[in-house]
């Protein structure tokens, strides 16, 4: 099919063509940017915490800080004993999703001449790597020896587990065991690499997204705690996925009793399943929210190109009964009216793309949002045109049944 | 001739009743969409003081040490230079705050403990944010300085600990101590709790948490450091402290402090102060970046820390885009309308009708589809505002609509659908008689 003459119809419907290619170009640029935030938003909630999440909950205590944390260990590890189906238990200073207690600056070298970012320092007692089920990929475990007391924040010295990621980012392409760092006077050596480990607040510390996992495990004894920096009285469960709200149940009422001087964190004792779940619930919205306006958006579109392609066939009924008349096929009118709004499309997602580009500029200036990936714009271009295609057929059948007779006709 | 036009209007319309209704229901959901975000938006983005705010300053020095690379100031103050600032009583009212987690119980009640926060203040906190009390008041000046063991309760904990009422001179326990309660606050919710924003450039766009509810209990500086010291959390260290907790000997801040300057000389004077106190410091060896210096207003401060919540900004721009989109269509569709009842404006035309009173009529109609989709846009937004409020987000419960934004939606519309029809009913309208005539 030729386009000249489509193009020249259009030529005197200007003002309506501009509309519609308007009205696509803006759509266009809406919606590869609005993917984006949907996909980067999904990307973030899949993270990979590192951990089997459906089998472990937290207890949390609060308003214990005078209680003797070594003791306060003992008194709830004894107390979770007598807690029926409870498989394990830790104390930790905090897990992937509940609150961030140790986010701290760390250096390369002992002077700090090498700032190398802002990563989350887990503290864990004995018992909270197997708890949580954490493996490391490269390195060897902790032994008891590593379990150190200290005065201070941490111990002056510590073998450490590192998150693959954070390796990366410190000692990009090379083997991190055996490294150094440092925080402050604190000194950590690199013993094991794990495949994943999420820090408390994936996405939303310091470094944004690409911080996620950097996390570092400091394995410490809990008389540490009564000195260190990090929130007392959390403790990691693990129990049977489907026995775990029991069990909480269980280990709280245990708890409880067992120290009945502190308070229960009611909202931050519970499952990991509902941690994570809460702390993804505006992402969630967002998301939802983004891939409404986006069904919306296309439906006011594809309504928009409905509305005016019924006006010109209606205007052009005659037109279209001359050329039929004149031995022009169904099909061929069909292919008329789809032609041209793929020509409508085209132009608007061309223009859709240059807008695109721009509101992605000024969404990285204001929003601090990364690059739009050249890979989103190809899906803005295909679902437009699918559905201009789609909303163009039901007007363009009509076009297409008009019979020949009608060329005849007056009117 | 008005009434003969909406008329006109109203057949017009009638006699295409899907095109017509495609129309209303794209300006209302654009309007819709439009006025939900842009509500949220100005209610989280207002001045939470208005009338004070212009008086209510921010001071800010940088007392890490030369090492560290910094382009602003630390976003609080460490203990020492707050307490130098404080004690120098140099501006019309001021006041030091921070919030401590505390356990509390209402001593003669007999309710279980509860973990809640404690702002820690000084007397001018009341007077200078204009905080409204139900019973009692605030405490005293004297009260600040003799670490008197009183506190002010949100009318909130009052509720909760005491059913209400009034509970001046009642006892609170907080952690081992007792303070008479001198103070009950009437509902106070500061939108967002500005005096204890901080932070807001490394939090990511993450800023619902600014719009929480303000702290239960309220108790002077020097009794809050007494009492609750160990317990407070410094919002960055340059070094680890020696004692986590204790903070007033640490290299750390945490304390944040709100002056009011009345006017532009004493606002001229207070900077001065701030330059001199730092130029000094610096001759002692205590500060080193003598250039970090900042005396923001409430409202800069809170543009600095971008305190409205990047996808509350996001959303607007989004809606704002699918508002344009809507009225795209809504003008295609309009031109389509008119532009197809040529004969018909052809007709009166002949019959003697002028131009203007074509373009008067068409333009009639497109404000008639406007107010339609402003109405049905109003129910949505309304509809929109109370999704937001199921929201669980800090700030859902000052979520309404407010006079200024129901006027505005009508306007919005308004001017939309004018803006729609103006286009296509001056093309319409310029359609020559004859040629009309001609093809009936």
């Amino acid at each position: 099919m030729t386009i000249g003459p489509i193009l020249s119809a259009l030529a005197r419907h200007r003002i309506a063509a501009m509309l519609i290619t308007l009205e696509i170009a803006l759509a266009c640029a809406v919606l590869c940017n609005a993917f984006f935030l949907v996909s980067s938003r999904l990307d973030l909630m899949r993270i990979d915490s590192g951990v089997d999440e459906a089998s472990l909950a937290t207890l949390k205590l609060r308003g214990c800080e005078e209680c003797n944390a070594a003791d306060l260990q003992g008194r709830v590890m004894q107390a979770l004993q007598s807690v029926p189906g409870l498989q394990s238990a830790a104390m930790v200073n905090t897990v992937p999703f509940g609150e961030p207690t140790g986010n701290a600056g760390i250096c390369l070298d002992s002077e700090c001449k090498q700032f190398a970012g802002v990563p989350h320092f887990y503290a864990f007692t004995r018992g909270a790597t197997d708890t949580l089920g954490l493996k490391v990929v490269a390195g060897r475990n902790f032994t008891p020896a590593d379990y150190q007391g200290s005065e201070g924040f941490f111990p002056a010295d510590s073998q450490v587990w590192i998150t693959r990621a954070l390796a990366e980012h410190l000692w990009p392409g090379q083997d991190p065991l055996g490294r150094e760092f440092w925080l402050a006077q604190f000194h950590f050596r690199v013993a094991g690499v794990l495949a994943h480990f999420a820090r408390p607040d994936p996405g939303r510390s310091e470094n944004g997204v690409v911080s996620a996992e950097w996390s570092i495990i400091v394995p410490i004894a809990p008389d540490a705690w009564q000195g260190a920096y990090v929130q007392r009285g959390l403790f990691v469960l693990r129990a049977d996925p489907l026995d775990l709200p029991r069990v909480l149940a269980a280990a709280k009422a245990a708890a409880a009793r067992a120290v009945p001087e502190a308070v229960i964190d009611q909202a931050a004792s519970a499952p990991l399943v509902q941690l994570r779940e809460r702390y993804f619930q505006t992402d969630r919205t967002m998301a939802g929210l983004l891939v409404a306006v986006i069904a919306a958006m296309l439906l006011v579109t594809a309504l928009g190109i409905v509305g005016l392609a019924s006006f010109w066939v209606a205007q052009r009924t005659k037109q279209i009964g001359i050329r039929r008349a004149l031995g022009a096929t169904r099909t061929d009118i069909l292919r008329y009216f789809q032609t041209e709004n793929f020509l409508l499309a085209s132009g608007g997602i061309v223009l859709g793309m240059l807008l695109a580009y721009g509101g992605n500029q000024l969404l990285m200036r204001y929003f601090e949002l990364a690059r739009l990936p050249v890979s989103y714009l190809p899906i803005g271009a295909l679902l437009l045109w699918i559905v201009g295609q789609l909303a163009v057929l039901g007007p363009a059948l009509r076009a297409a049944a008009i019979p020949p007779v009608v060329a005849t006709r007056s009117t | 001739m008005f009434a003969y036009y909406l008329q006109l209007a109203l057949r017009g319309l009638r006699r295409n009743p899907v095109l017509t209704g495609l129309m209303v229901l794209s300006i209302a959901v654009g309007i819709g969409a439009a006025m939900t975000t842009l509500t949220v938006m100005h209610l989280l983005s207002g001045d939470p003081l208005p009338g004070r705010s212009q008086h209510i300053f921010y001071p800010q020095v940088d007392a890490s040490p030369a090492g560290v690379q910094n382009t602003e100031p630390f976003d609080m103050l460490d203990y020492t230079s707050a307490m130098d600032l404080w004690r120098a009583q140099r501006a019309d009212r001021q006041a030091l705050v921070v919030n401590s987690e505390i356990k509390l119980r209402a001593a003669d009640s007999g309710t279980n403990a509860l973990m809640s926060t404690m702002l820690s203040t000084h007397a001018d906190f009341f007077p200078m944010f204009n905080v409204p009390f139900a019973h009692g008041a605030g405490w005293t000046a004297e009260d600040d300085d003799r670490h008197a063991r009183v506190a002010v309760i949100s009318a909130d904990l009052n509720d909760k600990l005491f059913g209400g009422g009034d509970s001046v001179g009642r006892i609170l326990h907080v952690r081992d101590a007792d303070l008479r309660i001198v103070g009950v606050l009437a509902p106070w919710r500061p939108s967002p709790q500005y005096y204890s924003v901080a932070g807001g450039r490394f939090a990511q766009g993450d800023t619902a948490g600014y719009y929480a509810k303000p702290a239960d209990v309220l108790a002077p500086l020097s009794t809050g450091l007494d009492i609750n010291d160990g317990h407070f959390q410094p919002m960055t260290c340059w070094e680890v402290p020696s004692i986590p907790g204790y903070l007033r000997q640490s290299p750390c801040v945490w304390l944040q402090l709100w002056v009011q300057l009345d006017d532009a000389d004493k606002v001229a004077a207070y900077r001065r102060f701030l330059d001199g106190y730092v130029a000094q410091q610096h001759t002692l060896g205590r500060i080193a970046h003598v250039d970090r210096t900042r005396l923001r207003s409430l409202m800069g401060w809170l543009d600095f820390n971008r305190v409205v919540p990047r996808d509350v900004r996001l959303q607007s721009w989004l809606a704002v885009a699918f508002l344009a989109i809507c009225l795209f269509n809504t003008v295609g569709l309009l031109l389509a309308k008119f532009l197809r009842r040529g004969g018909e404006i052809g007709v009166r035309r002949a019959l003697g009708a002028s131009r203007g009173a074509v373009f008067g009529q068409l333009l009639t109609e497109a404000v008639v589809i406007g107010l339609a989709g402003g109405v049905l846009g109003l129910l949505l937004t309304l509809a929109g505002l109370w999704a937001v409020r199921l929201q669980p987000v800090e700030y859902a419960p000052l979520i309404h609509l407010d006079v200024a934004m129901f006027a505005a939606t009508f306007a919005l519309a308004l001017v939309a659908s004018l803006g729609a029809g103006l286009f296509p009913a001056m093309r319409a309208s310029r359609i020559a008689p004859a040629i009309q005539l001609k093809s009936l």
